[in-house]
């Protein structure tokens, strides 16, 4: 267990935190490459599910396209990536938003479809738009499900930031890396606590923003049942 | 493809040491996954906590996970055993909450009617319970096989051999079909396994196969 304390010890040393190979700045570009890589996969993703969920058209595919994504090893699309684009962010980038991108359209999706047809149907009964039935209905009653799939897509890319110090990018990834080469299991074990201790900070971050976006009047028909 | 077939005897190595790894963790997740579903009912309050408990599990990174189990273990970090532990664990992540459901989900009126009938707690588990939970386990355990023999391929960047070892060498010396075949045979691999589990299920649990037939009959 030495190389417990020799990891806690690693985070604890000031010294450690600056500089080039410092936990500060790979910690940054880690939580940078996991919001860009969701932000990119979101935007493409979150409009097409929304569409998929409404028209109901596509979902066959969407899911097909979710089961092949889970069958593609990562490592293999970041290694793909690099040689095709050379070694910087963006082979990992793309690799990311491969990743992200079933979990943001389930989430959509699914999201959509969970509103209540009742709801649905009232709303059109009213004379709504079909823009305004999803913008104002579908869209709020499936937000918290949106959030679920935003969720586990920004775990799943948190945890492959670290596979981007391989092919050259930064990240916590790069003390790993470099602590294999080096022996310095410490470091390797430092940088993997404080991955996971982003990924368990993501998760509740996330719970929060889940509760915060369920509409009042959803949150209390799920209480009373 | 002349690089293929130059190095068959390699990638063929590679495979079986990327089944000696997967298969053994999917098969010690299945067999885990059942007590351990069984006691989490059992447990009552502590039930939540072990389910989000699985499922935070799931939350580390693979390569972390990879780097800490040696700490934990006393094994060396290049160590096979790691990769199948680390496996399995992410097998029960996924695997333990499915399982509770399954479980859940068996009638209440049906285990009652095999108490009356005088069956003992066990041979209820064992004849009636799991057979009636066993279409959703296969299902559960048919996502814990394609990620896991996804996952297997992280061990490769820790220098275990594994298809994993096409994407880091194919990478190291520039040679793009050998990333393209470690795809390629990943997921033919993960394919595979995957029939392999619903031949099982289909062995062994008989009546899905007649109730479905029934279903369509009726249809």
């Amino acid at each position: 267990m030495n190389y417990l304390g020799e990891a806690i010890a690693y985070i604890l040393t000031a010294a450690n935190w600056s500089g080039s190979l410092g936990i500060g700045r790979l910690l940054a570009q880690h939580i940078g490459y996991s919001l860009l890589g969701v932000a990119v996969a979101a935007v493409i993703g979150v409009p097409l599910g929304w569409w998929i969920g409404h028209t109901g058209h596509g979902k066959g595919a969407a899911v097909a396209l979710a089961g092949a994504v889970r069958a593609l090893p990562t490592l293999g699309l970041i290694t793909l990536f690099a040689l095709a684009l050379g070694v910087g962010l963006s082979a990992p980038m793309l690799a990311f938003i491969v990743l992200a991108l079933p979990s943001v359209l389930a989430g959509a999706y699914t999201g959509i479809e969970s509103a209540d047809t009742v709801a649905v149907d009232g709303a059109r009964a009213s004379g709504m738009s079909e823009v305004q039935i999803l913008t104002r209905v579908e869209i709020p009653l499936g937000a918290a499900l949106l959030v679920g799939g935003l969720r586990s897509a920004t775990l799943q890319v948190i945890a492959t930031a670290t596979l981007a110090a391989y092919t050259g990018a930064g990240g916590l990834g790069r003390l790993m890396f470099l602590g294999l080469k080096t022996q310095y299991y410490g470091m390797m074990l430092a940088s993997s606590l404080m991955v996971i201790a982003l990924a368990l900070l993501s998760e509740l971050l996330f719970i929060l923003l889940q509760r915060a976006v369920t509409p009042v009047g959803a949150r209390n028909r799920k209480e009373s049942q | 493809m002349t690089w293929v077939l130059n190095n068959l005897p390699a990638i063929a190595s590679y495979l079986l040491a990327h089944v000696s790894q997967a298969v053994p963790a999917i098969l010690a997740t299945l067999l885990l996954a059942i007590p351990i579903a069984r006691l989490t009912q059992w447990l009552g309050p502590l039930r939540g906590i072990l389910v989000s408990g699985a499922s935070l599990l799931y939350a580390i990174p693979s390569l972390a996970l990879f780097v800490i189990l040696p700490v934990v273990l006393g094994t060396g970090i290049r160590d096979t055993l790691n990769v199948v532990v680390a496996l399995t664990l992410y097998g029960l992540a996924l695997m333990v909450p499915t399982t509770v459901d399954a479980l859940d989900a068996v009638d209440q009126r049906v285990l009652d009617a095999a108490t009356a009938m005088g069956m003992g707690p066990l041979r209820r588990f064992a004849t009636v319970e799991l057979p009636l939970a066993g279409p959703a386990i296969v299902a559960g355990l048919r996502v814990v096989t394609v990620s896991t023999v996804s996952l297997t391929t992280v061990g490769a960047v820790l220098g275990v051999r594994s298809l994993g070892w096409l994407f880091t060498d194919g990478f190291q010396r520039g040679i793009t079909v050998e990333i393209l075949v470690g795809i390629l045979a990943t997921a033919l691999l993960a394919v595979t396994l995957d029939a392999l589990v619903v031949l099982c299920g289909r062995v062994l649990l008989p009546w899905t196969r007649s109730t479905h037939a029934r279903e369509e009959a009726t249809v």
